[in-house]
């Protein structure tokens, strides 16, 4: 058995924050009376917890129709977090999956903060990770009061009281119960000091592959609500208008035209563009066509991605700021037997998900509500008070279902939150307003993954053993100029170059690094963040000097991981299920890639068929995955085949352009996501692991691309240097 | 203007020229039908127009007057496919975010109207036009095939 014997204090601090006993309802209560979610699958809670039932704690309600609904503090944007975290509480309590319901946690930023953050909100693959403990040990709390409540009602000794399926029950005397028939006098039992948690081998719920999803069925019906969905009593739809560059001002307007417009109620103007308010989205569409706008663009650089790459390829001629350094890296370069160079491009890329960005906000005297796909609490909460003047306790958040986000809704600015309040306060309404960018705002929208640059220079002895490693890279911080600034106290941004020459053992290493000065285009995380770059830079330069050594790119990779068991495991499994080794037809090409993220290690294989026009296809793709214990298998499953799609459209059409200051694309014609005919089988497999959980929503992306780029290596002897591959090969 | 929704007739005060999207979800307040692009790219905005499959989102209104619309609400009621492919759809925990599975499945009731029994390469070209960004095409492809052999 695993024994957690923790403090009080430090357990009321991971998990029962809530108060104890019946007050632990009363905290509980304020909290849901304040910020009741309005939808997740589960009932709203303010109604729900009128009904007389029992919760231990913040992240738990048990009814009396024996409904057992776990309060969840991070966003469902598609990760599956609503059925992960609800497996853990379910696990502990001994419930039945069929009485388990998820719904969002209000935007009560102490309470629910991530522990990773130290604030509330979702990201970085933390969800399962900060959770795991903290959700076991919430359930089994309520199971502890649960089997002393029975104990009390049938006369017996609690420990003989035992729990399974949602069942409590007494072998000897003959008794059983619910979970609902016990929750009221459950509600009155001491919140226990000390919780036993199962033994792994134990479990019944974790890491078994029989779970629904507890959202599948209201996401295959259109019954899930999203925030394009609120619909609310006198609500009106904002349609907004951007400025065509990156900063420029409103000069003036003339919305006389928008006015006419049959359904247009007002036309307002904010810092950062206009908006036209409206009955329904179409009236107000037609309203924003039909402003006539005056940007001054004078502030505002023409900026040219082309250009700005020539400037990247200069600046990565120089010394950079060394983010990682080890033995003397060009003394290794200079006494190299042979030196390899290769630099590598990497296009901005938008989000685009599914749902474009969009939040409700309404402005009363009592404060501001919100309706979003709510992804960083910790920030857009006091962000919002900040911008209203108002105390944080009157900004209420209703989290709802996102349609993706892969980064997008967790902005360090607030940007699309405080806009939809912004427009709310300009229009000097109290009623809730809809702000809903089209496609071509949300394309156009720039918070993009950022343009990157990585030069990398590779030194073999004459033996073919790998001595010198530089990796210079080139591109714009994420966080510089953000609240999250502080992630720089190392002097540069972290996230620019996690993961490069990892986690080869190479005697002498220098990664440096240029952040060119803020210049207008926002950037922003976007699923698996720098290691979208960094990943692709190191797997196909391994290659590549694994080629140029004559040796076996599996091999040579084996040989500089020898410290590295996590990385080597996943490395072999991928390899063994994929038929490494075993020779190809013409045409056809096998490639490899390992890259671990947010402490989870994944390896692809990848097999392509390149056509004589130089067109190909991905065959197929092998994934093994380390992510520690697998909670939900069938989530991972999901999640890493996702991974691999959602890499893989990157890797073969997408990229955002400026020209004359410009985004060049503007919809899914011209950014080019994968659609069903691109889409490879997928294989996954886990590896079987007691380390504790991390995340997966994002480590199956890095490895594609580069898996892909070795493949076609492997196929036609040419690399790619450039992302997206596109139609490089017909040339 | 008139029209009927999921065999209601509803009588909406909306101009002509209003894609039928908007009067679905703005007016007629069904919602399980998505805007994903506006400019027929993507099919969150998939309904069935006399039983054909048509991107609402750049359809007129005035276009569709004494036609017969399906939305993901009513096809869930009454179409036997359509609830053969939510069963596979849960079977197989398909969606992930979820928001364009309502046009996936409006475009998949449709496939599977014309062919019962899709090869791998008629489902995928047939679905060409839903976009996924989650990238669930693998158990989109899987459930279509399991609602094919339960239907059979």
């Amino acid at each position: 058995m695993t024994e957690q014997s923790n403090s009080r204090r430090h357990f009321f601090k991971t998990s029962l924050l809530a108060g104890a006993g019946l007050t632990l309802g009363v905290r509980l209560s304020q909290a849901l009376a304040d910020d009741a979610p309005v939808a997740g699958p589960g009932e709203a809670g303010s109604t729900a917890l009128k009904q007389g039932l029992f919760a231990p704690n913040a992240f738990i309600r048990i009814a009396p129709d024996n409904t057992v609904t776990v309060i969840i503090k991070h966003l469902e944007m598609g990760q599956g977090t609503y059925t992960g975290l609800t497996t853990l509480v379910a696990e502990e309590l001994g419930a039945d999956w069929s009485q388990m319901r998820a719904e969002g946690a209000p935007a009560d930023t102490e309470t629910y903060k991530n522990l990773a953050f130290g604030s509330m909100g979702t990201g970085g693959s933390t969800s399962m990770a900060n959770s795991y403990l903290q959700m076991r040990q919430a359930g089994a709390a309520a199971r502890e009061m649960l089997k002393r409540a029975a104990a009390r009602q049938w006369g017996v000794d609690e420990r003989k009281v035992t729990v399974s399926n949602g069942v409590l029950s007494h072998a000897g005397a003959g008794f059983s119960a619910s979970f609902g028939e016990m929750a009221e006098l459950a509600a009155g039992m001491p919140v226990p000091e000390n919780v036993t948690l199962k033994n792994p081998e134990d479990f019944v719920l974790i890491g078994k592959n029989n779970l629904t999803r507890l959202d599948s069925e209201a996401k295959s019906t259109g019954k899930a609500i999203y925030t394009q969905d609120i619909q609310l009593p006198d609500m009106l739809v904002a349609v907004v208008a951007h400025p065509p560059r990156f900063g420029a001002a409103v000069q003036s307007v003339d919305d006389s035209g928008a006015r006419a417009i049959r359904g247009v109620v007002n036309v307002v103007q904010y810092p950062n563009g206009v908006a036209v308010l409206a009955n329904d989205f179409w009236s107000a569409k037609k309203g924003r066509d039909a402003l006539e706008i005056s940007w001054d663009t004078s502030k505002t650089p023409p900026l040219d991605s082309e250009a700005l790459m020539a400037r990247y390829k200069s600046l990565a001629r120089l010394p950079g700021v060394k983010t990682t350094s080890a033995g003397d890296v060009d003394a290794a370069l200079k006494g190299a037997a042979q030196v390899i160079s290769a630099g590598y491009e990497f296009p901005y890329l938008a989000h685009a998900a599914m749902e474009p960005l969009n939040c409700v906000a309404q402005i009363t005297d009592a404060g501001c509500e919100i309706w979003n796909g709510e992804q960083f609490q910790g920030i857009d909460k006091p962000s919002i008070a900040a911008v209203l003047g108002i105390d944080p306790a009157q900004v209420k958040i209703n989290t709802l279902f996102a349609g993706g986000s892969f980064g997008r809704r967790a902005n360090p600015h607030a940007d699309y939150v405080l806009e939809a309040v912004q427009i709310a306060r300009a229009s000097g309404l109290q009623q809730p307003i809809k702000m809903v960018w089209t496609r071509e705002e949300d394309m156009r929208g720039g918070h993009y993954r950022p343009m990157f640059y990585h030069q990398l220079e590779g030194g073999l002895d004459e033996h073919g053993n790998l001595t010198g490693w530089r990796q210079r890279v080139v591109g714009q911080s994420i966080v510089q100029g953000t609240p999250m600034e502080p992630m720089m106290a190392g002097g540069f941004d972290p996230m620019s170059v996690e993961g490069s020459g990892e986690p080869y053992e190479i005697p002498n290493r220098s990664i440096e690094l240029h952040t060119p000065a803020a210049f207008g285009v926002p950037v922003q995380w976007w699923r698996s963040v720098g290691h979208t770059h960094t990943g692709f830079a190191t797997e196909c330069f391994i290659d590549e000097l694994a080629h140029a050594t004559g040796r076996d790119p599996v091999e040579f990779r084996r040989a500089l991981m020898k410290d590295s068991p996590r990385h080597l495991g996943v490395l072999n499994l991928a390899a063994e299920k994929a038929g490494w080794g075993n020779r190809l037809p013409a045409g056809r090409g096998r490639g490899i890639a390992v890259v671990k993220s947010f402490n989870t290690y994944v390896a692809e294989v990848a097999d392509v068929t390149v056509k004589a026009d130089g067109s190909f296809t991905v065959d197929r793709v092998v994934v093994a995955v380390d992510c520690g214990v697998a909670v939900n298998p069938d989530v991972i499953y999901a999640q890493m085949g996702g991974g691999v799609g959602f890499g893989l459209s990157a890797a073969l059409g997408e990229k955002i352009t400026l020209k004359e200051g410009q985004v060049e694309q503007s919809n899914f014609h011209d950014y080019l996501v994968m659609r069903m005919p691109q889409m490879p089988p997928v294989e996954v497999h886990i590896v079987h692991s007691g380390e504790n959980p991390s995340g997966v929503g994002e480590p199956g992306v890095p490895p594609i691309a580069p898996a892909v780029a070795n493949a076609l290596f492997a196929a036609t002897g040419r690399r790619i240097y450039q992302l997206p591959i596109a139609n490089q090969l017909a040339a | 203007m008139k029209l009927t929704i999921n065999n209601q007739p509803l009588e909406l005060d909306v101009e002509p020229d209003m894609p039928l999207l908007w009067a679905i979800r703005d007016h007629a307040g069904l919602t399980g039908t998505k805007f994903g692009c506006g400019m027929a790219q993507c099919g969150a905005c998939t309904v069935h127009v006399d039983g054909q499959p048509v991107r609402s989102c750049i359809t007129p209104v005035a276009s569709v007057e004494g036609k017969q619309v399906t939305t993901i609400e009513g096809a869930t009621e009454a179409s036997t496919i359509t609830q053969a492919l939510q069963e596979a759809w849960v079977h197989y925990n398909v969606p992930q975010c979820g928001y364009c599975q309502s046009g996936q499945l409006m475009s998949a009731t449709a496939l599977l109207s014309s062919n019962p029994a899709p090869s791998d390469t008629d489902i995928d070209s047939f679905m060409a036009g839903n976009i996924c960004r989650c990238a669930t095409y693998q158990r989109i492809r899987a459930a279509i095939k399991r609602a094919a052999t339960q239907l059979a």
